[in-house]
């Protein structure tokens, strides 16, 4: 029974230790910030590697969950006769809650899996303590301009799988059920507020972004530099973004919407 | 109040590693190390595997710091710099890794160039001059446009060192620089570390086990073992030393001070005793 006690207390302190050392790391990156200024073009290709490259898997996705989303929605409303509400619905649950939690979660598998094991490979290589001994922080050249490229791309990569998630639910619902095209796009005009709904939305898309590329840069930071610790940092961070995610996707859910 | 001589000595000396001692976690590394590192001279560290060699590099680049004792280097006690001013002293050091540790997303040109880009405002074309100048020393301009991988190991490290003197520092280190090279790599590694180093005027300092090549080239030699020097000299003091860790070590010998056998327990004991 001690002995449990004692493990218990142990990983209690190992995981408030770690997550001291993530707050710390993310202070040293946020003082380093104005630093990327001097190298833009490191910005730049970390936008390409981390935003762009992510769009092929997240307007797939976005399609294909819209195109389920839409037959879903329809089978159930076409029972009370009001299948025109087809497109708020649809958008609605892919601005509100699907884009940014789904982009999150397939972000964190392509970007921030990539950017663990790009930074842990690095430090296993000695890439990150020969820049030391150059006197250039890796921080500032290394996790810096990834960091702010996936807190930029985050958002915007949300905003193209709701985007193109009401596409798809709109060649379904409007291309091969038969709801009627105006409705569609009128009703979805009326009841999506920009306010309430699209900015909330894009608001949870930074918080889950600035929480992704946080665990993803600290993950392969203090990654273990052996072929087995970057591997097993990889895991780290597409769990603990997961869990991150949906936590912190509550959180914010009850704070914009518990009221209403 | 220093006398002259001690001052005189002082003045001679880059770096001075006085009882240091350093430990990762409950196992002791290096236990009251004293090092002197001549201006100007090529200075080696042996020992065997896992002695803490690479460990001394580190302490002396300030990437670790001592449990106790002091490194200086150029008059400057590295574990009491502030950040500012420990990446101002690493502006006049190189050091050149033992895996090479090139920048794997550039070519062999943007490797060398780092540096150079990083810390001085020169135009592009001067830039191109002095890599390519660097590059020529270490016979390697022609592969300019390569990729890390496209490179041999031993074309590796000596990008890898064309890379550290960029910014022509006062001193450079030297980690296994011989290591898992074929003899001709070996030749060339030994001919530029010497080279460099009296026709640059920088102090360097190797870490090596490999006796014969650093012997060649060698201006003073420690031998250090189980945390402690237990040997210092020329090279041809070192091969008369009369110490049985500096004689198995020079000759190598497979048993002696350095036992081939991890400590256990008996061995019949061990057989006996059945599953673990």
């Amino acid at each position: 029974m001690l002995d449990w006690l004692q493990k218990l207390g142990q990983s209690g302190m190992g995981m408030f230790q770690h997550l001291g050392q993530a707050t710390l790391f993310l202070l040293q990156i946020i003082i380093s910030i104005p630093t990327l200024f001097r190298h833009p073009r490191l910005l730049v290709q970390e936008l390409y590697s981390v935003g762009v490259l992510s769009l092929a898997i997240i307007s797939v996705s976005g399609l294909t969950v819209g195109m389920v989303l839409g037959l879903q929605m329809y089978n159930t409303l076409v029972d009370f006769g009001t299948e025109d509400s087809l497109g708020p619905v649809v958008a609605l649950s892919l601005v509100r809650e699907l884009g940014p939690v789904l982009t999150a979660l397939l972000f964190s598998g392509r970007a921030g899996s990539a950017l663990t094991a790009e930074i842990g490979l690095m430090k296993a290589t000695d890439q990150l303590s020969v820049m030391e001994m150059m006197a250039v922080d890796p921080v500032r050249r290394v996790v810096v301009p990834r960091f702010i490229a996936g807190v930029i791309s985050m958002p915007l990569l949300a905003a193209m799988f709701s985007a193109v998630g009401i596409l798809g639910s709109y060649m379904v619902g409007v291309g091969m059920l038969g709801v009627d095209d105006g409705a569609f796009w009128s009703q979805m005009q009326h009841k999506v507020s920009l306010g309430a709904d699209v900015m909330n939305g894009v608001i949870k898309s930074v918080v889950f972004g600035i929480a992704a590329v946080w665990i993803a840069v600290f993950e392969g930071y203090q990654a273990v530099p052996t072929t087995e610790g970057v591997s097993r940092a990889t895991t780290r961070t597409v769990v603990h973004t997961a869990f991150a995610v949906l936590g912190l996707d509550f959180i914010l859910t009850a704070i914009m919407f518990g009221d209403s | 109040m220093l006398d002259n001589s001690e001052a005189q000595q002082q003045d001679e000396m880059l770096v001075r590693i006085s009882d240091v001692h350093y430990a990762r976690g409950s196992r002791k590394i290096l236990q009251g190390i004293d090092i002197d590192i001549p201006k100007g001279k090529v200075t080696t560290i042996m020992g065997p595997s896992g002695c803490g060699k690479t460990t001394l590099l580190r302490l002396i680049g300030g990437q670790l710091q001592a449990s106790q004792g002091k490194v200086m280097v150029d008059g400057l006690d590295v574990h009491a710099l502030n950040n500012d001013d420990l990446y101002n002293l690493r502006k006049r050091m190189g050091m050149l890794f033992q895996s090479g540790a090139l920048f794997t997303h550039l070519s062999v040109f943007e490797n060398v160039a780092f540096p150079v880009r990083e810390h001085t405002d020169l135009s592009e074309p001067l830039v191109r001059a002095l890599v390519l100048m660097k590059l020529q020393a270490v016979g390697l301009r022609g592969a300019r446009k390569l990729m890390p991988a496209e490179l041999s190991g031993g074309m590796a490290r000596r990008v890898a060192l064309a890379r550290a003197i960029a910014l022509d520092p006062m001193m450079m280190m030297y980690d296994e620089p011989f290591t898992g090279q074929d003899p001709i790599t070996v030749g060339i590694i030994m001919q530029l570390i010497r080279l460099l180093n009296d026709s640059l005027g920088m102090t360097s300092i190797i870490v090596s086990h490999d006796v014969q090549e650093v012997c060649a080239i060698s201006d003073k030699l420690y031998m250090i073992s189980d945390g402690h020097v237990v040997g210092e000299g020329g090279p041809s003091e070192l091969q008369q030393s009369g110490s049985d860790w500096v004689k198995q070590f020079m000759n190598a010998l497979p048993d002696g001070p350095v036992p081939f056998h991890y400590p256990a327990d008996a061995f019949a004991q061990d057989l006996l005793q059945g599953m673990d």
